[in-house]
């Protein structure tokens, strides 16, 4: 029994705190996000010089082939300085898709390239007017041809679509399902991906104006996308509720890490502010604030560290294991952020401070691979209620 | 990470669930609140079954072997208390002695005082409670006022002592009190065993909201006490009696005991009705209920992650003040759900015929709140984390 980090996951830690503090500090954060695309070519060669593109790329197809856990220490650390653009989206979320749902011609086509960070790739699979991560929400079709298919609709909230090479998006190929409960596993049946490259004419892509400025969240719209049969990705229906356990686990990890930055810096804050002649930080009322911060997180982390060991240990607790570790994340994120913001005070308010990057940031990943209502619904089922 | 058992301790695991399946008494498997039992008969069949178990050599097993533990591994000490809250064990009638004076003594004893006390305590002939909160001191402790003052070969105590569980009972308490008034607060106290037959001590139960009276004030009227009953040195007190706070927030903290509740409250919700059907079938409840369980499952693994750093020898921060504060308002959140659940039902207590659990619902809820309030208030702990987890500054 050993329910702690490895030395080499602490030292990935480390090395990502430093390269990190050093290559995206707040100020590149926000140049980014006034640009266009949020998306920037030399932090991509930086993380990928770093190994960390193709974390999750096996190594006989030039990546380092570590485990999600291994992901998770990342995340975290990407959490704590909101890491603007496609990291999650393309290393994470895509990159799981292609491994677990591709055949061995796609993963060779897109995995070294997006390793090497020449490729950037994304999911895209919510549709409105009901946006949910399940089989259930696929309306979009894809159309049976001679030679491939024909793909039509939209998908709506799709991470970094702007930068990205790649679509891989969730079509049905048969009749939708008429009755089926929320969230309830294994709903991906007659859902595939589909594998659909930028330049395909009849994609449009447009990013939406969001709350959180370091991510581009977008439309992609499909208007008669003509694909070959080898744009299907073959073991999508079987894979792809393991794939979203896995972005669900990725978003958690990026949620606690920047809940537990957001409380540092706040902390640090009152620390150091006076009024009334003292220190803010020695007033009970705001102590008691941090400490419920910590006696939220400490607790959500060991939830997040299971989650992300079961993902490749014991794949059976992984549902389970994930969709609690993204409720309790998220909600501490959202939780912790806000405190963060009192702590600060009427400076915690204004543009200029970073809090409201966490805060943001927070809100996007709190529904991000399935909100808390959706996952709780999934414990129930998981758990046998 | 890795969460399997190492092969001896799932050995020893498997002893220990054999030994329970064999020697378990069956009256006991659940928490008696219902009242109307001898006092006496039961607190006999609680020794006995501390004695039972002492035998089969599963009481105090991390003590060292030369004072009749085990000198087991703090692996297999979490494994055995894990297993008896999962079997539904009764607690050990000694648990005051084996978790708090035990510990100390084995610390800062001298080994007269270790021989004398240890193997009774053990054994279950002689039980312990604690002296420790007054009525002017509560979370501030080292306001204590109880005096003992020094007569040649005996201090003179005198003072009133306040919410202590057990004293009734006890043949023994352990006590704070003040042997130097001139001495700084915390430096003028000291750790003192009494006799509770000792003349000039005077037992007053205080009812409960929950209507037990487990827990008394104790007056000191010029009780005589040797000096040789002082444990660490003269002055030592609030040291002596910090090493063994940290046991009491991890006793009153056991995740266990929460796992064990929720599947009581997820049972409950199967046989609650919502609309005529099983209230586990209403998306409200299955949401609270998964939200619960989320909680649960967080303070497992948390406690496995703790017990790894203790594993490792690092040494204790703020872990079980954490452990303490989340677990005692997730235990009192867990019986709120069963108690809007159950509708009017769940006001109904002891002698009600309609009661449900056996009154375990109702009773819950109010002895949830008396632990959080217990053992250092959910308030000190949050002091407790913010000062010495995260640096903020005392104000003084």
């Amino acid at each position: 029994m050993n329910f702690a980090l490895s030395e080499e996951q602490e030292q990935l830690r480390h090395q990502a705190r430093e390269i990190l503090g050093h290559e995206c500090p707040p100020s590149r954060v926000r140049k980014l996000m006034e640009s266009e695309s949020a998306f920037d070519p030399d932090l991509s060669r930086v993380f990928a010089e770093a190994g960390w593109l193709g974390i999750l790329v096996p190594e006989d197809l030039g990546g380092a082939g570590l485990s999600l856990l291994d992901a998770v220490v990342l995340l975290g650390e990407m959490g704590r300085a909101v890491v603007p653009g496609p990291f999650l989206a393309s290393s994470v979320a895509a990159t799981l898709a292609l491994r677990h749902a591709g055949s061995r011609a796609q993963q060779k086509a897109w995995l070294p390239r997006m390793a090497k960070g020449e490729a950037v790739a994304t999911l895209a699979l919510v549709e409105g007017p009901e946006p949910r991560f399940d089989g259930v929400g696929v309306q979009a079709r894809a159309h049976p041809r001679a030679d491939g298919f024909r793909l039509d609709g939209t998908k709506l909230f799709v991470d970094a679509a702007n930068s990205a090479d790649l679509m891989l998006a969730a079509f049905r190929r048969g009749a939708p399902p008429r009755e089926a409960k929320p969230a309830s596993s294994g709903s991906f049946d007659g859902v595939a991906l589909f594998a659909v490259e930028r330049s395909a004419p009849g994609l449009a892509i447009e990013p939406l104006v969001s709350l959180d400025e370091t991510r581009r969240s977008c439309e992609v719209r499909f208007s008669n996308v003509r694909v070959g049969r080898e744009a299907v990705l073959p073991r999508s229906s079987a894979a792809l509720a393991r794939v979203l356990d896995g972005g669900a686990i990725a978003v958690a990890a990026e949620c606690l890490g920047g809940a537990e930055r957001a409380l540092e810096l706040a902390v640090d804050y009152v620390r150091t502010r006076e009024q009334f002649g003292r220190p803010v930080g020695s007033f009970q009322a705001v102590q008691h604030l941090a400490a419920e911060a910590v006696a939220a997180i400490e607790p959500a982390r060991a939830l997040l560290w299971h989650a992300g060991w079961a993902f490749d240990a014991r794949p059976r607790e992984a549902p389970l294991a994930a969709a609690m570790a993204k409720v309790a994340c998220a909600e501490v994120f959202r939780a912790v952020s806000r405190t963060a913001i009192e702590m600060f005070g009427g400076i915690g308010f204004t543009f200029e401070n970073d809090m409201h990057l966490y805060f943001k940031r927070a809100l996007a990943n709190a529904t991000a691979f399935g909100d808390g209502s959706f996952h709780r619904e999934r414990v129930a089922q998981l758990a046998g209620f | 990470m890795d969460l399997d058992l190492a092969s001896e301790d799932a050995v020893f695991r498997e002893k220990l669930r054999a030994w329970l399946r064999q020697n378990l008494p069956r009256t006991a498997r659940r928490r008696k609140v219902s009242q109307g039992e001898d006092p006496g008969a039961r607190l006999a069949a609680m020794k006995a079954w501390q004695r039972k178990l002492h035998a089969a050599g599963y009481v105090a097993m991390g003590w060292p072997r030369q004072y009749g533990g085990q000198g087991a591994t703090l692996m297999q000490q979490t494994l055995l208390s894990e297993e008896l809250v999962r079997h539904k064990a009764p607690g050990l009638v000694g648990m005051m002695g084996l978790q708090m004076v035990g510990p100390t003594l084995i610390h800062w004893g001298t080994e007269e005082q270790k021989r004398r006390y240890l193997p009774r305590i053990l054994a279950a002939d002689e039980l312990w409670c604690q002296g420790y909160s007054e009525p002017g001191s509560g979370s501030d402790l080292a306001s204590l006022q109880t005096s003992a003052l020094r007569e040649e070969d005996h201090f003179v105590v005198n003072g009133q002592k306040i919410w202590t569980s057990n004293a009734q009972i006890a043949d023994w308490m352990f006590c704070l009190v003040r042997t130097d008034k001139a001495a700084p607060k915390h430096a003028g106290i000291s750790y003192l065993l009494i006799d509770m037959k000792t003349p000039g001590i005077t037992i007053r139960p205080l009812l409960q909201m929950t209507k037990d009276a487990g827990f008394n004030e104790v007056f000191f009227d010029n009780v005589r006490v040797p000096v040789e009953n002082v444990v660490g040195g003269l002055g030592q007190g609030w040291a002596v009696a910090n090493t063994t706070l940290v046991h009491e927030r991890n006793m009153l903290g056991s995740t266990t005991q929460t796992q064990n509740m929720f599947e009581a409250l997820l049972r409950l919700a199967r046989a609650a009705q919502r609309g005529g059907r099983p209230a586990t079938e209403d998306p409200i409840v299955r949401q609270r209920l998964a939200g619960l369980k989320i909680q649960v499952e967080a303070m497992r693994f948390n406690a496995f992650r703790n017990l790894t750093a203790t594993l490792q020898g690092r040494k204790p921060g703020i872990e079980a003040s954490i452990t303490k504060l989340v677990t005692c308002e997730l235990n009192h959140q867990l019986a709120a759900t069963a108690l809007d659940l159950l509708g009017p039902y769940g006001v109904l207590y002891r002698g009600s015929k309609y009661l449900r659990d056996d009154g375990f619902w109702p009773y819950e809820l109010m002895f949830s709140l008396g632990l959080i309030i217990g053992g250092g208030t959910a308030q000190i702990q949050k002091n407790i984390i913010a000062q010495r987890g995260l640096g903020l500054p005392r104000w003084k």
